[in-house]
């Protein structure tokens, strides 16, 4: 059955169904960490001492650069088709994918060490906060990686049989990702930072 | 442009004008279990919300066996439950707080809300709007069957070792986090919170992008706006639950201690907690989800009320702008009152004032909806089917709801109230003999719709007074058990109090009526199977009625219409000055 | 239809490698500024506006909110005005607990 506006736009609203959906989506997003971050400024608030230091700036820089590199490379990934450039996209959306899994294994990393040194969740509510916020945000980075996964993989064939969607969609997964990528903009300084 | 009764001529199922690219013949798995048609998922969503309502409300059957007979053996099937639950059949505390729990949030999340939103949003809306489908139809299928897998999961908790959860609906913590059960209970929120997010996300872009020609926003059945804006309190408000239910599975699962206060003490023993966290953390977001949650038990049924009220009135709906204005604005104040819940919380003047006063606000759209509703029966020509006679019996239920609602919200008279039988007395009004009759109103109207016959008015009718008799009996008496002190969530049904004295006996009557009530859901379970096979066979539009809906056949073949829906004009023109018939019907084209 | 398109996103293609470079630059500046141990409701604020100009590039240029449609809009304005909300009400009603 042919569901209307999925690739054309309705005039009055001037949206697709797609592009209206993810950005609903990402208001709800936005609402999630905004009940963790409201968490963390009600228990930081409430606490008599707050640790300082604890994480490795270096690092999160490094993860901030990378994060926003892949926020760039996702842009162009979409860009691409839209300049009829299949190799372009190709590589931009691969760069995306192979930056994500740098940043998961800086996170990595990171969560070894402070497990090395007994620093768990369970050890005081910075690293509590600190495990669940970057935590969530590393199964949406996952998530996105799978979703890009798919657009790599099974997902393209869609290309050939209908360019237009398959664009949408990419825009639709850029959207989500440059999402991932403003969360962790709040996230860095917030946590390593302050 | 055919006419109504030009449908009726075409066998209901595959329209000839509208090309359709796939009609290979659906296996039996994905025409009925894994479908994506928006009817189908309606169908489901309704029947498994109608039988948690039923599974929810015999738990609250078994609670009152307790409260009325405090420490004698529950009958015929005491001794299901095990020397865990109920040795000898007599329930033990813990058992009763379990059965407290899960009532709450079967009927809440997997009850009501599937019903209403799910149900009658997925299977209604897409037709009063004159869609072929869903936005995404196969986002649809997605989040009933994950709002499925969350209903197992929570069933799946009374099963497991110490039992379900027993921590009220509401899970405060510290007791959520030491209780048994929790884990679960958090998993199925989880579960049952992506379906609703899925859900909202569908809703929204199906109504602003899908409406049909010629229908503008203002043309919208009041039903549409109603779940619109349900849709974006469901939205807009589960995640901090989502976020909520992470923090209490990371307390109880990885040791943390978002909600767990330095030096608490269990059983003698302090807990080997780093400590620092705050009870009041968990309230703030379970409550932010949980006020607008009201609205959005509440909001379906209203545009349910209305439809069946300008039906059976043959009259336009009274103020349709002031309801629509209401029910937006209803929706916005709806974030900003939760903590008058938390008025006992020791939160400082400035704050309990500015609650206050916020819920005293939001009291004024939801009047505005009532007196509307009301309005539109003055000069009417009421045609007391059944569907009116729950949709009439709402109105005055939804009132005293609504009225006992007031002294909650005012922060010296909640010292009193607060955590009382007044508390369920009040929330009940709204929901059972509130929402839950307007749901039944809906099924009444609607069936005809669904299966293509009408359901039987004399078990109706049976159905509808024993039910309305039965409820009321119920729940009225807890306002003065209320009044009078007795709390809520005791499993002795407040025998241990002196002040509770006087009002034992009031534990008898409503046991005796909650009993009674479900003997009456018997007619409509019996009216329910037996019409579908049975009742009498209607058309495309048995009520006579305008909406969208009406000019599908029914039951409606896969794209609904036969031809593309046109609106010509608002949605309740009925008994309009010069008119051959006393509806003009929204897809009814001007006549040259 | 889709030549004009392709022009336009090669304008815009200018800009995300403007944007690209300027969130560079201001990560550097936030971890440059945490190097200054400021009082902390200042180093709050300074990062917080840092990140807000960020994140404001991010959603103008990377995710096309520059030129979007008024539902998104809406919806977005709706949404903002429910976060601070939540972010500062809760705390609110502990601050006032404070003060008795």
């Amino acid at each position: 059955m042919n569901i209307p506006y999925t690739v054309e736009e309705r005039p009055d609203t001037g949206l697709t169904n797609g592009k209206f959906g993810i950005w609903l989506f990402l208001a709800s997003e936005v609402m999630l960490f905004g009940a963790l971050f409201s968490s963390y400024i009600l228990l930081r608030v409430g606490a008599e001492e707050w640790p300082h230091g604890e994480l490795s700036v270096p690092l999160g820089t490094i993860n901030t650069i990378i994060l926003i590199s892949s926020s760039m490379t996702m842009v162009m990934a979409w860009a691409s088709l839209k300049m009829h450039n299949w190799g372009k996209h190709r590589l931009y959306l691969s760069l995306t994918l192979l930056l994500s899994a740098i940043f998961l294994g800086i996170k990595y990393v990171e969560y070894s060490e402070h497990f090395g040194k007994g620093e768990g969740p369970w050890f005081n509510n910075f690293f509590a906060l600190y495990f669940t916020l970057t935590g969530l945000h590393a199964l949406h980075i996952i998530c996105g990686m799978v979703v890009m996964l798919y657009f790599l993989g099974p997902g393209a064939k869609l290309w050939k049989a209908n360019p237009d969607q398959f664009t949408n969609r990419i825009e639709a997964t850029g959207l989500y990702w440059h999402f991932v990528d403003l969360v962790w903009i709040f996230l860095f300084p917030v946590l390593y930072l302050l | 442009m055919d006419d109504a009764a030009t449908f009726d001529t075409i066998a209901h199922g595959h329209g000839h004008a509208h090309a359709h690219a796939d009609h290979e013949e659906l296996g039996f798995l994905r025409k009925w279990v894994f479908s994506v048609d928006h009817k189908v998922i309606g169908m489901q969503y309704a029947v498994t919300g109608l039988l948690f309502l039923l599974f929810g409300f015999t738990l609250m059957m078994i609670m009152r066996w307790q409260l009325a007979y405090p420490g004698r053996p529950i009958p015929l099937i005491g001794n299901w439950f095990g020397p865990d639950k109920a040795p000898g059949g007599i329930m033990l505390p813990e058992f009763y707080n379990q059965l407290g729990a899960m009532h709450g949030t079967i009927m809440v999340f997997l009850g009501v809300v599937p019903l209403s939103v799910g149900g009658f949003g997925n299977f209604v809306m897409p037709l009063q709007i004159g869609a072929p489908d869903m936005a995404f139809p196969k986002l649809n299928m997605m989040s009933y069957w994950v709002y499925f897998v969350g209903g197992v999961v929570m069933l799946a908790s009374f099963f497991q070792l110490g039992g379900a959860a027993q921590s009220g609906w509401t899970s405060y913590p510290p007791l959520s986090v030491i209780s048994n059960g929790q884990t679960m209970w958090l998993l199925g929120m989880v579960c049952l919170i992506t379906s609703s997010l899925l859900g909202s996300v569908n809703f929204i872009v199906t109504i602003v992008q899908l409406r049909a020609q010629g229908l503008s926003f203002m043309r919208l059945p009041f039903f549409v706006w109603a779940q619109l804006v349900t849709s974006f309190l469901l939205l807009l408000a589960f995640p901090p639950l989502e976020a909520a239910s992470v923090l209490q599975l990371m307390d109880r699962l990885a040791g943390t201690s978002f909600f767990l206060p330095t030096g608490l003490v269990v059983s003698g023993k302090p807990l080997a907690v780093a400590g620092g966290g705050n009870p009041l953390l968990w309230q703030h977001l379970f409550w932010f989800l949980a006020h607008p949650e009201v609205y959005v038990l509440i909001l379906p049924a209203m545009g349910i009320v209305g439809e069946v009220i300008a039906n059976n009135t043959r009259k336009p709906l009274w103020g349709y702008r002031a309801l629509v204005y209401s029910v937006v604005f209803l929706g916005f104040m709806s974030f900003i009152v939760w903590a008058h819940h938390m008025f006992m919380t020791g939160m400082g003047t400035t704050m309990s004032a500015f609650f206050q006063t916020t819920t005293m606000i939001i009291s004024i759209p939801s009047v505005v909806i009532l007196t509307a509703l009301l309005l539109s029966l003055w000069g009417a020509s009421i045609r007391f089917t059944t569907p009116m006679l729950f949709a009439l019996a709402f109105l005055p239920m939804f009132g005293i709801g609504g009225l006992t609602g007031l002294p909650l919200g005012l922060a010296p008279s909640d010292i009193h109230l607060h955590d009382t039988y007044y508390v369920i007395g009040h929330f009940h009004y709204v929901v059972a003999p509130g929402t839950i009759f307007a749901l039944f109103a809906g099924i009444y109207y609607w069936f005809p719709k669904a299966t293509g016959r009408r359901m039987n008015d004399v078990l109706g009718a049976i159905h509808f007074w024993g039910s309305f008799i039965c409820i009321n009996t119920v729940f009225m008496p807890m306002f003065i058990q209320g009044l009078g002190g007795m709390n809520r969530r005791m499993y002795d049904g407040g025998m241990q109090y002196a002040h509770n004295a006087g009002l034992l006996k009031w534990n008898l009557v409503i046991g005796m009526a909650a009993w009674s009530l479900g003997l009456f859901q018997l007619p409509f379970i019996i009216n329910f199977f037996w019409s579908l096979k049975a009742g009498r066979p209607v058309g495309n539009n048995p009520w006579d009625a305008t909406t969208l809906e009406w000019s599908a056949p029914s039951p409606p073949g896969h794209g609904n219409f036969l031809t593309e829906p046109i609106v010509y004009r608002g949605p309740y023109e009925y008994s309009v000055p010069g008119a051959a018939k006393d509806f003009t019907p929204t897809f009814e084209p001007e006549k040259p | 239809m889709h030549a004009s398109d392709s022009a336009a996103v090669q304008q815009s293609v200018r800009r995300y490698i403007t944007v690209f470079v300027s969130l560079m630059i201001f990560t550097v500046i936030t971890v440059a500024a945490s190097r200054f141990h400021f009082a902390v409701p200042i180093a709050i604020t300074i990062a917080l506006i840092i990140a807000a100009m960020k994140g404001s590039m991010v959603g103008t240029v990377f995710m096309h909110l520059s030129h979007e449609k008024q539902a998104i809009y809406g919806t977005l304005l709706l949404t903002f005005v429910f976060f601070i909300v939540l972010l500062f009400v809760p705390l609110l009603t502990v601050l006032d607990r404070l003060h008795f």
